[in-house]
This record gives C-alpha cells, sequence and structure tokens, in this order.
C-alpha cells in the first residue's frame, strides 16, 4: 500500500503509554501502551468486554485513564476535553449510532464542521463578509470531498433517524470527516452492515485512508476479522483490559494467545475465518 | 396508412443531404455562444450551467484527442456510464470526427459489454469511472481491436496504471496541442460529413436472439427529429432532463435529434438515485420514458395514498373522480359543461396540481411513452391529472418513431397515427411494415437479418396490428408472442400483462396460454409495496422468496388478477398463477434492458412451472441458480405454491 513518508517512521501520530483505567473494582484496561504510525489503519481486536471501546473513549477524552498519557502529534492530551482534542484533529464515530435523529443528514454533518467556523452570533445574524465567506467554503468541503466520496447525496435532505442502518453509519463517518480529522477512531463501523454495506464501508475507510486528499489515519475497532485483516496495516489484541499481542495481521492470526482468547484453547478456526 | 399533411413547425430547419449532427452542434454554438445554456449538470448540490459555447469547445478538444490518438473515419467509439455531459460529448466528438457512436447500457453484464465490443470493432472505450473500467480491462484481451479506454471521474482511480488508460482531461490536453498545431482541422473534419455518413451504431435490445446493431445516419437520425417537431414542436427556451440510459433510442431522439434542432436546455441528473428529484427540480417540458416509468410513478401515487390520512385520501378520490370523468370525456371527443370545467379545476388546485409537481410534470406539455405496450389505466390515470401523455411507436430500426398520438385525438387502445412523411401499412399477414427517411441503412455485419428486415425501403416490424376505423394504428403484439386460445381466437400476452401491472403490488406479470387449454400468470410481487404492506399488518417476512409465498400475499395478488378478469371473454381469463421466488431481473436474461419479457427464455428457464401451472399439483419444488451483478451465482432451493382463480364463465 502507498504512504506519504512525510513525517519519519520513528515519530507516532498518536501514543498511548500504559493506561490503567477501572470502574469500581473492574479494571478495564491495565497498562496499554501502543503507537499508532501517521497513514496507518491500526485495529483493535479483542473479544467482547476485552476494553476496545474504552480505550477509544480514553484516546477521544470521554474517559480519564486513573493512570498514564496519551500523547497526540507530539503533544500530551490526557489533560484536555474531548473538543480541545477533537480541535487538534481527533474525530470519531460510535459503536452505537449517536446522531441527531431528527436532524437532516446534512445538519449531522454540518455539525461536524461546527468546531471550525469562527463566526460570532453578531456577524453570522447579518452574514456579510468573512462568515459568508466561511459558510460558502464550508459548503464546497461538504459537498465536494464528503457527500462526493460517501456517495450519500440522494439522502442529503432526509430526516436521518428515517433512514435504514446501513445509511445512517455511512453518516456517522461523513460527520466524523467534516472536522477535517488527522486521525479517525472508527468503532465497530461494519456492525449491523448487510454483505453490500460492509464491501461500500471497507472501500470508504481505504478511500480516506489512501485518497491523497484525505490520507487519515484510522484506529479501528471491528469484529469481522476479515475485514480487520485484509485493511489493517497492524493490529493489536487484548483481553481481559490487556495487551496480549500486537503486530502485522498474518502474525496476529497465528498468535496463540490471540486465537487462545477467541476461543478459550489453540485452534486457528475464528481468527482465521476470512 | 399514408403520411400525415403536418407541415413545417415554427423554427424548423432545412435538412439536407449535406446536413450533419455535428454540422448542427457548430450552427448552434456561433448561434446561442454564450447566451444560452446547452446543458447543465447537477453536482456537488448546484446545476452547472455549460453553454452552447463551451459544450462545442468540450466536443472539438475531444474529437481532436481522439483523432491525435488515431481516430479515423468511420471508427466505432462505444460509450458506457450514466447521463452526463461527458457521455454527450464523447458521442459527438467520435461523429465530428468521422466516427460511429456505440452506446452500451451501464448495466450491461461482461459478456454483453464483450460481445458488442468485438462485434462493433470499437476502436475507443469511454468509461465513466472505475466500475466501467474494470469491465474494459476484463475485456481488452479479448477485444483485440480496442487501442484506448477513456475515463472521467477519478474516484477510486488511484492505483490503476494501465497504459491503455488515459483520463479524459489528458484526450483533451492531446486535442489542445493538436489544434494549435493544426488549426482549423476541427472545422474540416466537420465540414467533411455528409447526411447519408452512418453516425450511430444501435444495438437492439433482442427478446430472442444476439443483440443486432442497426446503423442509423445522421439524415436518419434529423428526418425523423423534425418529423416528430412538426407533430409537437419543441422550443429553444425549453427543458429536457436526460436521465433514461443513452443506449435507448428513445433517449438519443429527444437529447440529439431533437435537442439539436432546436436548441433546448440538457439537464443531467446527480445521481441515478436522485433522478426523480432532479426531474422535479427542472420541471421538464418534454418527457419521453418507456411505461415502466410512468406504471412507477402510478405505483408511487398509490402507495402514498394508501399511506395518508383519512381527509387526504378523501381529498384524492374526489379529485381523481373528477379527473376521470373529465378525462374520458376527452377520450370520447365529447364537450363537458362549464360545470366539470370549473370542477377540474378546483380538483386541479387541491389535488392533480400538487400530483404533477410531486412527479415532476408540472410544466410538462407532452409526455410520450413508447418502448413496450402500457396499460389503459395508467394512460386513463395520467390524463385524468392532466398530464397529456401519449403513445409512440417505432422501432430503433426506424430511428425511434413512426407513429404517434396527436393532442385531443388521443385513444389508449392505439398508437395514433403516423408522423409526417411516414407511412405505415399492415400486409397481408397482418404485420405492420412502414417507409420513411429515416429507415435504418441495415444491420452491423448481418446481411440476412438486413434481408428479412429491410425489404423494397420497407421496415417489416414483426408487430402485428391493424389500422382501426379513425384511422388509428392498433399494435397487437409481437407476431411470434400471440397466444392462440382453446377456441382458436387471438389474445395478446402483451395487453393482459400491462393491466396487471396497474395494481401497485405486481411489478412484472408473464402470461402463458399459447396451445394451452386455459391462461395462466406468474407474478413477480414489487418487494417493496409488498413488503411494506406486509409490515403494517404485522406480517412478518424475511426476504422475497418468503414473501412471496405468504397466503395473505396470494390473497392480495388475486384481487388484481380478479379485476382483470372480469373484463376478459372466458377463454383469455387467467384460471392459475404462481407468485415467482424472484423478479425478473435482466442480468438473469429474463428481460432485455429495456425490461421486455424474454418469453422462449424465460420458458425455458421455468419450464417447471409452466408444467406445474398446467397440471394437478399446487406445490412446485424449485432449485435454481441467481446471478448476482457481479457476477456471484448462489442457489435457490423453495417451494412455490400455485393459486386457483375463482373464474365465472363467459363475459
Amino acid at each position: 500500500m502507498l504512504r506519504s513518508d512525510n513525517q519519519s517512521p520513528e515519530s507516532p501520530l498518536l501514543k498511548v503509554e500504559d493506561i490503567h483505567i477501572s470502574f469500581g473494582g473492574v479494571a478495564a484496561l491495565t497498562g496499554v501502551s501502543f503507537e499508532v504510525k501517521p497513514g496507518e489503519i491500526f485495529s483493535l481486536i479483542g473479544p467482547n468486554g476485552a476494553g476496545k471501546t474504552v480505550m477509544m473513549n480514553c484516546i477521544n477524552g470521554l474517559y480519564r485513564p486513573q493512570k498514564g498519557n496519551i500523547y497526540f502529534d507530539g503533544k500530551l492530551i490526557s489533560g484536555l476535553s474531548p473538543h480541545q482534542r477533537a480541535a487538534m484533529g481527533i474525530s470519531r464515530t460510535f459503536q452505537k449510532i449517536e446522531l441527531f435523529g431528527g436532524m437532516t443528514v446534512l445538519d449531522n454533518i454540518r455539525l461536524g464542521r461546527h468546531i471550525h467556523l469562527k463566526s460570532g452570533i453578531f456577524s453570522g445574524s447579518i452574514y456579510v463578509g468573512k462568515t459568508a465567506r466561511e459558510e460558502i467554503e464550508s459548503r464546497k468541503f461538504i459537498e465536494e470531498e464528503i457527500i462526493d466520496l460517501l456517495e450519500i447525496e440522494h439522502i442529503r435532505n432526509h430526516i436521518t433517524g428515517m433512514l435504514p442502518y446501513g445509511m445512517q453509519k455511512r453518516v456517522e463517518l461523513a460527520r466524523a470527516l467534516a472536522l477535517n480529522p488527522k486521525i479517525v477512531l472508527l468503532d465497530e463501523p461494519l456492525a449491523g452492515l448487510n454483505l453490500e454495506e460492509v464491501e461500500d464501508m471497507a472501500r470508504f475507510i481505504l478511500d480516506i485512508n489512501e485518497e491523497e486528499r484525505w490520507q487519515i489515519t484510522c484506529v479501528l475497532v471491528e469484529h469481522d476479522m476479515g475485514v480487520v485483516m485484509d485493511l489493517s496495516d497492524r493490529v493489536m489484541a487484548l483481553n481481559f483490559g490487556e495487551k496480549i499481542a500486537e503486530g502485522p495481521p498474518d502474525e496476529i492470526q497465528k498468535h496463540p494467545d490471540v486465537i487462545k482468547a477467541y476461543l478459550g484453547e489453540v485452534e486457528e478456526l475464528y481468527v482465521t475465518r476470512r | 396508412m399514408s403520411p400525415a399533411d403536418e407541415k413545417q413547425f415554427p423554427g424548423e430547419i432545412e435538412i439536407t443531404r449535406d446536413l450533419t449532427i455535428p454540422k448542427l452542434l457548430l450552427k448552434n454554438a456561433e448561434k446561442f455562444g454564450e447566451q444560452r445554456v446547452a446543458m447543465r449538470e447537477k453536482e456537488f448540490g448546484v446545476w452547472i450551467p455549460y453553454t452552447w459555447r463551451e459544450y462545442l469547445e468540450n466536443v472539438k478538444f475531444l474529437s481532436l484527442g481522439l483523432v491525435s490518438m488515431g481516430l479515423e473515419k468511420d471508427d466505432k467509439v462505444v460509450m458506457i456510464g450514466d447521463n452526463r455531459p461527458e457521455g454527450l460529448w464523447a458521442e459527438m466528438a467520435a461523429m465530428c470526427a468521422g466516427g460511429i457512436g456505440v452506446w452500451l447500457f451501464q448495466d450491461c453484464l461482461m459478456d454483453e459489454v464483450q460481445y458488442i465490443v468485438d462485434h462493433s470493432d470499437s476502436k475507443f472505450y469511454f468509461a465513466e469511472g472505475q466500475e466501467e473500467v474494470d469491465k474494459a480491462l476484463a475485456i481488452k484481451d479479448k477485444c483485440p481491436k480496442l487501442t484506448k479506454i477513456i475515463w472521467d471521474d477519478p474516484k477510486g482511480m488511484r492505483n490503476y496504471d494501465d497504459p491503455i488508460l488515459i483520463s479524459l482531461k489528458e484526450v483533451q490536453e492531446l486535442g489542445r496541442k493538436l489544434d494549435r498545431e493544426k488549426p482549423g482541422l476541427f472545422e474540416d473534419l466537420v465540414n467533411q460529413g455528409k447526411g447519408d455518413d452512418i453516425c450511430l451504431l444501435f444495438y437492439t435490445s433482442g427478446t430472442t436472439a444476439l443483440p443486432k446493431g442497426a446503423l442509423l445516419t445522421h439524415y436518419n437520425m434529423l428526418t425523423m427529429g423534425q418529423n416528430l417537431m412538426r407533430v409537437d414542436p419543441s422550443y429553444e427556451s425549453e427543458d429536457f432532463v436526460s436521465y433514461l440510459p443513452f443506449a435507448w433510442i428513445g433517449e438519443q431522439m429527444m437529447s440529439i435529434s431533437c435537442g439539436l434542432q432546436v436548441g433546448f436546455t440538457i439537464n443531467f441528473p446527480e445521481e441515478p438515485e436522485t433522478s426523480q428529484e432532479n426531474v422535479r427540480e427542472i420541471g421538464p417540458h418534454v418527457m419521453f420514458a418507456p411505461p415502466r416509468l410512468y406504471e412507477q410513478m402510478t405505483r408511487t401515487v398509490q402507495v402514498k395514498y394508501l399511506d395518508a390520512t383519512w381527509l387526504k385520501r378523501k381529498a384524492y378520490e374526489l379529485a381523481m373522480k373528477i379527473g376521470y370523468h373529465v378525462a374520458d370525456l376527452k377520450f370520447e371527443k365529447k364537450s363537458f359543461p362549464w360545470y366539470w370545467k370549473l370542477l377540474n379545476y378546483l380538483a386541479y388546485l387541491w389535488c392533480h396540481e400538487k400530483l404533477r409537481d410531486h412527479l415532476g410534470l408540472s410544466s410538462v406539455r407532452n409526455a410520450y411513452t413508447g418502448g413496450a405496450a402500457m396499460g389503459p389505466d395508467h394512460f386513463r390515470f395520467f390524463h385524468a391529472i392532466g398530464v397529456n401523455l401519449k403513445q409512440i411507436y417505432g422501432q430503433t430500426e426506424i430511428a425511434g418513431i413512426s407513429v404517434v398520438h396527436r393532442n385531443d385525438d388521443i385513444k389508449f387502445d392505439t398508437v395514433g397515427k403516423p408522423i409526417p412523411e411516414t407511412e405505415v401499412r399492415i400486409t397481408e399477414e397482418g404485420e405492420i411494415i412502414s417507409k420513411s427517411p429515416s429507415v435504418f441503412q441495415g444491420y452491423y455485419k448481418m446481411p440476412e437479418e438486413t434481408a428479412k428486415t429491410l425489404r423494397d425501403g420497407w421496415l417489416h416490424s414483426g408487430d402485428t396490428g391493424f389500422i382501426d376505423g379513425d384511422g388509428h394504428l392498433v399494435v397487437f403484439d409481437r407476431t411470434k408472442d400471440i397466444m392462440i386460445l382453446r377456441d382458436g381466437s387471438k389474445s395478446s400476452p402483451q395487453f393482459l400483462e400491462a393491466r396487471l401491472k396497474f395494481s401497485p403490488f405486481l411489478k412484472d406479470a408473464w402470461v402463458i396460454g399459447d396451445h394451452k387449454s386455459y391462461v395462466t400468470a406468474v407474478i413477480c410481487i414489487d418487494y417493496n409495496t409488498v413488503g411494506k404492506w406486509a409490515e403494517d399488518r404485522g406480517i412478518t417476512y424475511t426476504s422475497y422468496p418468503e414473501l412471496s409465498q405468504l397466503p395473505e400475499v396470494y390473497e392480495l395478488v388475486q384481487k388484481p388478477v380478479m379485476e382483470v378478469n372480469k373484463t376478459l371473454p372466458g377463454p383469455a381469463k387467467i384460471r392459475k398463477f404462481v407468485n415467482l421466488y424472484k423478479e425478473f431481473d435482466a442480468d438473469d436474461d429474463e428481460l432485455t434492458r429495456t425490461r421486455k419479457i424474454r418469453r422462449t427464455f424465460v420458458e425455458e428457464r421455468y419450464k417447471d412451472i409452466v408444467d406445474a401451472l398446467y397440471s394437478d399439483t399446487d406445490t412446485i419444488h424449485m432449485d435454481t441458480n441467481i446471478t448476482y451483478e457481479d457476477g456471484r451465482v448462489v442457489q435457490i432451493k423453495t417451494d412455490l405454491k400455485v393459486a386457483n382463480v375463482p373464474v365465472t364463465e363467459g363475459t
């Protein structure tokens, strides 16, 4: 796969260091560390309850780990709130769709763009000069880049809550892209989709990752092993809040601990399933 | 029937043997220049206009680009993709350089693409984007004459580096370079063209055999457009929406034959999925579509009606009652009293106007249907809401059209009267034959077929029909499709099918009964409407096969069948029917690309069903394969129920 190597591979875009988080007596993550290099698709896998979504929430700022540091683009972000992290270029989608069901698709996407709009309430109400330019800029970005890429022209004015599930998932991705992020955290983007929708979504993930215009680094949490192994550059496996393996997909598939975590015994069936 | 006597229309041009389509384009660009919009495309949510000047520039450099890559006179250029400006530019560019355009249906499978590209000896292949490029790359080794594949949508093309590929922009760049080297070359090339040169090679859908390529000249195309407009003139200020496949002659007829002569604006929708919405935004003045599109519209209205509130339903019922009454009076050519006019106007205000607006028909002056039979019920529906829907009859081999309804002389069981300069006759065997300046030059590389179809300048259609007392042509059916019933009388399966399809729950029907003791039907339910109907009633199902076999659905389908039976004579009544476990699909060769049933093929394929319909069994066990668009094949095992329709003998 083609990668832009303008940043040296040694400097990670995202660095997670020794994360500990527990809810009451339950340790959700214990001492997990990893690095995500710019331009790669990095997947988190593991059985249910392994701590994958908790990790996403820590990166994105919804949870505060009790111990450990997270660096983004070389800066320590552990102390920042989610919206500050979003402004730095971290966006995400959710396992369960978190769109505004009563709003149109276009409004939902615009909301993702909101963080970049600088005009205040007064200039906004009279819509002159800079504000108008900013709005046109934002419209151009949404229409020409996102809607065209994700092929959602025909639903742009539909109410989001009325759309089929697969389409809503696509709108979630659209909203995440509207932020113009450097990294996007995709929490089970394929869950609940039919075969055709899975193929479309996988293609979109590759598009935003490879297309020169975007080149977004992706952190992917996903249960569909076929897709994970096809798309990912590197995979990390979690089990009961602990990191059990990290490496390229083909190594992970053969890793005895991973197979054990999935099946409770050494058998190659599950993780190698395509 | 002798040609109609309509003479010139305002703004008519003189069509000489020297005039070609590219010359007309040059003339229009000179006349309208930057002043008028030649075409619009909706892109990124806004309508982007192209003036006649820009249209010509794009065509010019594309054409010169093709020349510099080696296009010579009479070379074939094949095109595939959605309706979009680039598609039309490519077609015009090929014609300007003396080439011949060949269009493929966008959903053509690999085999069909390969057959047509190879048979037509195409040298260049215009693809829209990745999907079409993939098809071309897959067949290029089997089509050695193909030299270049040109694409215009960069999406997904980042990893393609086959040297046979080139982007449309690069081709235009080559054209610009050639233009700088040899200024005036383009105009010379256009001026070399003659009206009797072949401009299009049109592959007919072929319900029986392999597709045949009909050769049409500039003169054929232009005279056809002119003669149609002598009946129904179009004006340069008007809008037309191009969203049906260019591989269908009807779309060429409007966009090229008529469009270039009057210079109206052609509008291209954003995506195929948005076309209905985009049609509504434009509000076209002229429209030509096959019956299935109008059938879809009535289905939409009927379904929305079922969903509406009580008050809205009542308002609709009343408005339609008035509309139907007025339409029937018009059909009978009776004058109607002022109070009916008033009532109709009120119905227009509270219902018809809104309906027409939602269907995108609010400013349509002439709506045409053609290519297949349309049921009288659909016809009445459109006239009831005040849409001037007219039937067109013609073949690809006569550049699209030879017979059409006139305003205020519409009978829904006929197709109207011949257009000017066109003669239509019925042979002793009952076959419809016609003669006009638009009759094609023959089939490409098929002399026997040509000799069979074209005799002494008369085009033999293969359709059976007659001319009624008012001088209207009535098309009974394809000669080979006509059913002989048990009492020896003849019946048209297409007619029965069209009647059945007025029910919003039926998507397709296939009527069987030739030389059988009774008539039967195979029904394809409409997954969307029946699915919604079932959901509203709390009936659960998981898939099309399951839904189609539910007893409730059988009851639902039986109603329209009995409704149609009421109007039929005893032997023609449908006695038994089966709900098929899938919809008919062109990818399975069951339909042509223009959605006509390929009877011989389905009879062969569903032999078990036909046998069961004419025996005493009430279930049929099926074990077959379904082909998906990407070529995957899936096995289907299911049981089909045979339903007996209660029939009272006699009429």
